[in-house]
């Protein structure tokens, strides 16, 4: 048996095709979104929530109250809250349903693959918040108090998709470390909270919560003044420990595991 | 064409690929032949580069799988028909794989129907599909690039007689327009009828390759005489070893030397020819026999 150079294999005409494009692969991965039930329904919801709780909130806020930025913050916890586990099916469904061995044939360059996840993932964390300000504007102009426009600012619109994006990505970060749905969901929920808890408690780690704590440095986020220097780099450092850092493991695995 | 060369594959102190090597050439249809756990799926995996191989390479038509630019337009791969969403439809699953490939959206129905998906299947969630259906999808979706290689794992897993025969037909034609196709299977029979070339391995090793009429032909030659105390002799005389096969006799010689033989001691012939395809099925009975246990057991209590 010889081995045959490219050449000697007329029929393999490679140079036919240009690799798939970036935009492509988001938009697939947008689709594989929407496309079976339980992503369908997640988003369902995350649209379903986010208009309730404005409802709720303008029948049960003060008049004063009923401003469009404080409709818009109170879709900060059930987003906050939902949009993780957007993140971590984008990456799971590829694990537990192994759809993987289909994505990654047809593009083998995985980093491209997850790449492009993070790019959807980001997509959809903004149409979620772009949803909850369309939702909130109409709630202020049914319902509004006196004045209800005057705290809105550029900035806390930045900092409110700020955190949703970080908190879609956290998900993905914790997906791709675990590579299965419930493992990720729960972790993602049970461990920065019990992190919480026990950086209260604990002295020494009490010292240090507001640049290891995710739930602390994120704090400042929802109030309208802006961000001290400090703050941000709390922000920084936390976000680093609870998103980069498992993101980079968990990337660094999926690029070198087999597929099966 | 597919090049295997040197592949191996460890888990620990379990060798599933060991040293293998083989072509799979454009225009025929191969063979990828072993019991199960014998490292077929293992190799093809590494083919496509889904899992990493510690030694050897891997490349279709000359290049390594991932250095091919949107290669579901080239190589047609269908390594776990079950391997999909359950609740996807099976046309978007189709849909979805011809969006990422830049191909239009009728190249899904042209699919569909190439496999005899109905339009009422075609939008079942892929959890009602019987195992016959999805292979039947995932062929379809490793045909939609229009490639000119596929890999195709256990293709005939779940396909009725009639399901059969109608993918031999699809990939004797594939390979005739000048097509490469590497299908493996656990079944000597299904590849029997199926390929062109035959490669067997067992226990992560190549154990017998090269085109179907070769591997089947057998060793040696089955003989009859008017006289079977004089063909004995005859044999001996010329130093062939014999023994007794039905109403003949069975040898490791070549139908020539046996005929020679025969002739220069004036011995009367009523039947020379090849051995039969028998060695062929020895081997991978017991192939098939080494891994499992349960073959064994069946086989004592027959």
């Amino acid at each position: 048996m010889t081995t045959t150079s490219p050449a000697a294999d007329p029929r393999v005409q490679f140079a036919d095709t240009s690799r798939v494009s970036l935009s492509t692969l988001v938009q697939v991965e947008m689709r594989k979104m929407v496309d079976t039930r339980a992503g369908m329904w997640l988003l369902i919801i995350i649209g379903v929530v986010t208009a309730a709780i404005v409802v709720i909130f303008s029948l049960v806020a003060d008049r004063n109250d009923r401003t469009f930025m404080n409709f818009m913050s109170i879709t900060g916890s059930p987003q906050g809250f939902l949009l993780p586990v957007l993140g971590i099916l984008l990456i799971t469904q590829e694990w537990g349903q192994r759809t993987g061995m289909v994505t990654f044939t047809l593009e083998p360059h995985r980093g491209r693959v997850l790449w492009s996840k993070v790019i959807a993932a980001v997509l959809f964390g903004l149409a979620a918040v772009v949803v909850a300000m369309i939702v909130a504007a109409l709630a202020t102009l049914v319902c509004g108090g006196d004045d209800p426009w005057t705290t809105l600012g550029l900035d806390d619109v930045g900092k409110f998709a700020l955190l949703q994006v970080s908190g879609v990505i956290g998900g993905m970060a914790f997906g791709l470390l675990f590579l299965n749905s419930a493992a990720a969901i729960v972790v993602s929920y049970v461990l920065p909270t019990a992190f919480t808890i026990v950086s209260s408690l604990w002295h020494w780690l009490n010292k240090i919560q507001a640049w290891v704590d995710l739930g602390t440095s994120q704090g400042p986020l929802f109030d309208s003044d802006n961000l001290t220097g400090k703050e941000w780099a709390q922000l920084g450092t936390s976000t680093l420990l609870w998103v980069v850092i498992p993101f980079a493991i968990g990337m660094w695995r999926v690029l070198r595991a087999e597929v099966k | 064409m597919i090049t295997i060369e040197n592949v191996t594959k460890r888990y620990g102190a379990f060798t599933a690929v060991d040293d293998v090597s083989f072509v799979a050439q454009p225009g025929r249809v191969t063979g990828f032949l072993g019991p199960n756990g014998a490292g077929k799926s293992t190799s093809m995996r590494i083919m496509v580069g889904l899992t990493p191989a510690d030694r050897g390479t891997a490349t279709i038509g000359g290049i390594a799988y991932r250095d091919i630019p949107n290669p579901g337009r080239h190589v047609g791969v269908l390594l776990d028909a079950s391997a999909q969403h359950a609740g996807r439809r099976g046309r978007e699953v189709l849909a979805l794989g011809a969006q990422l490939m830049g191909l239009p959206e009728r190249r899904v129905d042209e699919m569909l129907e190439l496999v005899g998906l109905n339009e009422a299947e075609s939008k079942r969630r892929l959890k009602n599909y019987s195992l016959g259906m999805r292979q039947r999808l995932g062929i379809a979706h490793a045909l939609l690039g229009d490639p000119s290689v596929l890999i195709l794992d256990e293709p005939a897993n779940g396909l009725d007689p009639a399901g059969i025969r109608w993918m031999r037909g699809l990939l004797a034609h594939f390979a005739g327009r000048g097509g490469t196709v590497l299908l493996s299977s656990h079944l000597l029979h299904e590849v029997e009828m199926i390929a062109d070339d035959m490669v067997l391995i067992g226990r992560g090793k190549i154990v017998a390759q090269g085109t179907k009429e070769e591997l089947l032909r057998g060793k040696g030659s089955y003989v009859a005489a008017l006289d079977p105390a004089a063909l004995v002799q005859a044999l001996q005389s010329a130093g062939i070893a014999s023994k007794p096969s039905g109403n003949g006799l069975h040898t490791e010689a070549e139908t020539v030397d046996v005929g020679r033989a025969a002739a220069a001691a004036g011995v009367v012939l009523t039947e020379l020819r090849g051995a039969d395809g028998a060695g062929l099925e020895d081997l991978f009975l017991q192939l098939t026999s080494d891994d499992q246990r349960d073959v064994l057991i069946e086989g004592a209590t027959a």
